[in-house]
């Protein structure tokens, strides 16, 4: 599998909050600006110890909350700095207002996030409530599943964000604890070769007193829905880019994931379609599903937003049944999975044909074990014949 | 109210302006009910009006004048009606009442 | 303001005639008629000069300015929300200071934060906040018109006492505003700032210089300007006299125009005799309801705290009532 320009170098323990660190400095971030929340904290700790080592020459400002954070790391990408943040739960919910300013403004920074359960009653585990709150805010969002991946993602996402074609914040998105404070062998590529591959694109209309900009208008009803529009178009780019950037880096550094990923496909019948550390689990529990005969593959959605539809019919086009596993709850909606509404509506709009299962599970980290997962991939199976309308709240007490 | 080439293909994204001082081409001018009406006369070339003016609609030039005492100013002010929004400020300032509030005329 | 300077500040601004023709903050903006924030913004942005980054919190001066496509700044110009003026400026400078650092940016560029009574003394307080803590060289312009205007005339922390607003109207049971004005300065002092000041568009000269030292001492640190803006819309009163209101205000006591410079206090305009705060109140139709017994409560509070100033400058710099 080794690639050409494949970088050969020993792997570092790191948890994927280091990975993310290490990606920050391998960029050369210019500044960055957080707010400690838990799981996200030591990400930005470990920056702070490469500034304050003298490994990364990047301003860091310390914030008085995560709205402020988001602020200020917006202002220094509009200023023409490479901005970074990170946060969680609580901290990804109070940024929600300038959340859609970022986008809006179509400034390119990004933001890693240690997936949180959101209050109430107050939870630091791990589900994916937060992300999913901010999931039509108009960022680019990935989830990632390994400390590898976090890394490698983070200068994808910089490449993508930073293109002129594109110009949109990106998020980056991990299980919390599970991952975030997991320890695994991760390969850096290094600041050169991070920097040749996502070099420094300063947003193009930048607060610069010699090209004067007005940011951050006021847009009557004549002008302001083709700046939105503005944004799905560039959602639209930012797909191709995506698939390109994966494409490149693959190329460079041997490591790519594709902007979905489907694992153990080859003659599946049915599917389980999962995110982050559970897409982690899954693969390390199909192969003895298989020999057991069930011939079941793992859709692993990468690129939430924009949602590479071409992949996912490709990926499913010989599925009976496809079981999403959420990881939040969409109170009161026809499926009460979030990403369960979605393929059911990726369903009706390419005319696919495959059962669909609800499944929502670890909700505010419940304990999933090998058999529950396991169950899951058994109800794949099963639902090739067998139709499951409700969602089914997995693991929950009676 | 949006004109032709204002469609999202040409529009620089996120609203952002990039023609600073564009509102120029705005004219408030016509908010008036009172104009102002600077007798080049009585005034002492201050400065006062064009200072408090909050629409910069004060026009200060190098241009000369004499006045009838033949006195010899070296600046001279004037209203920018494209603009003047006919608050008064200028006519309630003045330290020596040389600019007079009138009705527009329709 | 740019290029060196010697260790001592020394005003470049002399007389009236020393203020640049050239307008920074230009027609066509959508300010009510007779609205002093324009008048502030053009001397302001006259005093700061091309190489500043004027950072705008949410407010009438925000909407007012820059209704898409036209925009009155000629400056590079950033509003995100209402909040978070002190945390967006704080990322500008942080930029500036990083690019500057890595060579990327060739020159120094000045950052200048402007917000209203809203978005500083209540909703962006915490923001200001941490930029004042972290020391942050911005300079922050507080344009102060005592109420949400923007929205519609409500109470706000800066409301003063007996003030009518939407949201404090008067009635049987409420006479308009029943507390105290918040003590911004007071807040925005205990963050030992290197320069705070008050002014007024009443006194453009002294006003212009306060930009001007405020601009200088952001090399130390953030510092901040308090300008108090007559609203004609909702103080209730003729637009031609928004600067005589404002005006009245520093000679009755209401407004004292100081300035706090590396910690030392000082009055700059000298009042040797006040007029009775009637003469300003009696302008303002949001004091109209206001009866004697009040009005002479006003004037209490206001001798109160005339003295306590005096008292801080060591000498009478705010005179007596005149009879």
């Amino acid at each position: 599998m080794a690639a050409r320009g494949e970088v050969r170098a020993r792997p570092k323990p790191m948890s994927t909050n280091s990975a993310v660190a290490a990606a920050v400095k391998d960029l050369d971030v210019d500044v960055v600006s957080a707010y400690p929340i838990t799981p996200q904290t030591t990400v930005v700790e470990k920056i702070a110890e490469y500034i304050a080592n003298g490994e990364l020459e990047a301003e860091m400002i310390h914030v008085e909350s995560e709205h402020s954070a988001l602020s200020a790391a917006l202002a220094a990408a509009a200023t023409g700095a490479r901005a970074f943040t990170a946060t969680a739960s609580q901290g990804l919910a109070l940024m929600h207002e300038i959340l859609h300013i970022v986008s809006g403004l179509r400034v390119p920074l990004v933001m890693s996030i240690a997936m949180r359960a959101l209050s109430a009653p107050i939870s630091i585990w791990n589900d994916h409530s937060d992300l999913m709150n901010a999931r039509d805010s108009g960022w680019v969002i990935y989830f990632v599943h390994t400390a590898q991946e976090a890394y490698d993602t983070i200068l994808q996402a910089y490449r993508v964000a930073e293109d002129p074609e594109v110009l949109l914040p990106v998020m980056v998105a991990y299980d919390g604890f599970v991952m975030s404070h997991t320890v695994e062998p991760v390969v850096t590529v290094g600041r050169e070769n991070a920097l040749s591959y996502a070099p420094k694109r300063p947003f193009p209309y930048k607060l610069d007193p010699d090209n004067p900009v007005t940011m951050g208008t006021l847009a009557g009803p004549e002008w302001y829905y083709e700046f939105k529009y503005q944004q799905v178009q560039a959602m639209a780019k930012a797909l191709e880019k995506a698939r390109e950037a994966d494409r490149e880096f693959e190329r460079r550094f041997g490591r790519g994931y594709g902007v979905m990923e489907c694992f153990m496909c080859e003659g599946a019948e049915a599917l389980v379609m999962a995110t982050s550390s559970y897409a982690t689990t899954l693969k390390a529990i199909l192969p003895e599903m298989w020999r057991q005969g069930f011939k079941v593959g793992l859709l692993r959605l990468r690129l939430y937003r924009p949602f590479p539809i071409r992949e996912f019919t490709e990926y499913t086009s010989n599925a009976s049944s496809l079981v999403v596993v959420d990881r939040s709850i969409s109170f009161g909606a026809p499926y009460q999975g979030p990403l369960a509404s979605e393929v059911a509506s990726v369903k009706v709009k390419e005319g696919l044909d495959f059962n669909l299962v609800s499944v929502v599970a670890g909700i505010g980290q419940r304990k999933m074990e090998e058999e529950d997962f396991k169950a899951l991939v058994r109800l794949a199976w099963e639902a090739r014949s067998r139709k499951y309308p409700e969602t089914i709240f997995y693991g929950v007490r009676e | 109210m949006a004109s032709g080439g204002s469609g999202w293909r040409t529009l620089p994204p996120g609203g952002i302006i990039v023609e600073p001082g564009s509102s120029l081409r705005y004219k408030t001018g016509t908010w008036r009910v009172m104009r102002p009406i600077i007798n080049q006369d009585k005034c002492v070339r201050c400065r006062m009006c064009w200072v408090y003016c909050p629409d910069a609609a004060i026009i200060e030039t190098d241009e000369e004048y004499v006045d009838s005492k033949g006195r010899r100013w070296n600046r001279t002010y004037k209203v920018n009606y494209d603009y003047c929004k006919g608050c008064g400020i200028c006519a309630e300032e003045c330290p020596v009442n040389a600019i007079e509030m009138v009705p527009e005329v329709k | 303001m740019m290029g060196s300077q010697p260790e001592r500040f020394k005003s470049k601004f002399r007389g009236i005639l020393d203020i640049p023709r050239e307008e920074r903050f230009v027609s066509g903006h959508r300010l009510c008629a007779g609205c002093p924030v324009g008048t502030v913004m053009r001397m302001l942005t006259k005093v700061a000069g091309k190489d500043s980054i004027i950072v705008n919190g949410t407010g009438c001066l925000e909407v007012s300015s820059t209704p898409y496509p036209y925009t009155s700044w000629m400056n590079p110009w950033i509003h995100v929300a209402f909040e978070n003026t002190g945390a967006v400026a704080s990322g500008v400078e942080a930029a500036l200071k990083v690019l500057k650092a890595k060579g990327v940016l060739g020159k120094d560029v000045k950052v200048v934060a402007v917000a209203g009574d809203g978005g500083t003394f209540d909703i962006g307080l915490q923001s200001l906040s941490g930029m004042l803590e972290r020391g942050h060289k911005v300079m922050y312009v507080l344009y102060d018109n005592e109420a949400y205007m923007n929205t519609g005339i409500q109470r706000s922390g800066a409301t003063p006492w007996g003030a009518w607003t939407t949201t404090t109207p008067v009635g049987k049971k409420w006479k308009g505003e029943w507390r105290w004005k918040k003590d911004i300065m007071g807040i925005v002092l205990a963050h030992r700032v290197p320069y705070a000041a008050t002014a007024s568009p009443s006194h453009p000269m002294d006003m212009i210089r306060k930009f001007e030292k405020a601009l200088y001492y952001t090399r130390e640190g953030p510092t901040f300007v308090h300008v108090l803006i007559p609203c004609t819309t909702g103080w209730r009163f003729d637009p031609a006299l928004s600067i005589k209101v404002a005006r009245l205000a520093v000679e009755t006591g209401i407004w004292v125009l100081y300035e706090v410079e590396k910690g030392k206090f000082r009055v700059t305009h000298k009042v040797r005799k006040r007029k009775p705060v009637r003469e300003y109140l009696k302008l303002q139709g949001r004091f109209r309801h206001l009866t004697d017994d009040d009005i002479e409560y006003i004037q209490k509070i206001v001798d109160e705290e005339v003295d306590r100033i005096n008292k801080m400058a060591g000498e009478e710099v705010i005179g007596p009532v005149e009879a």
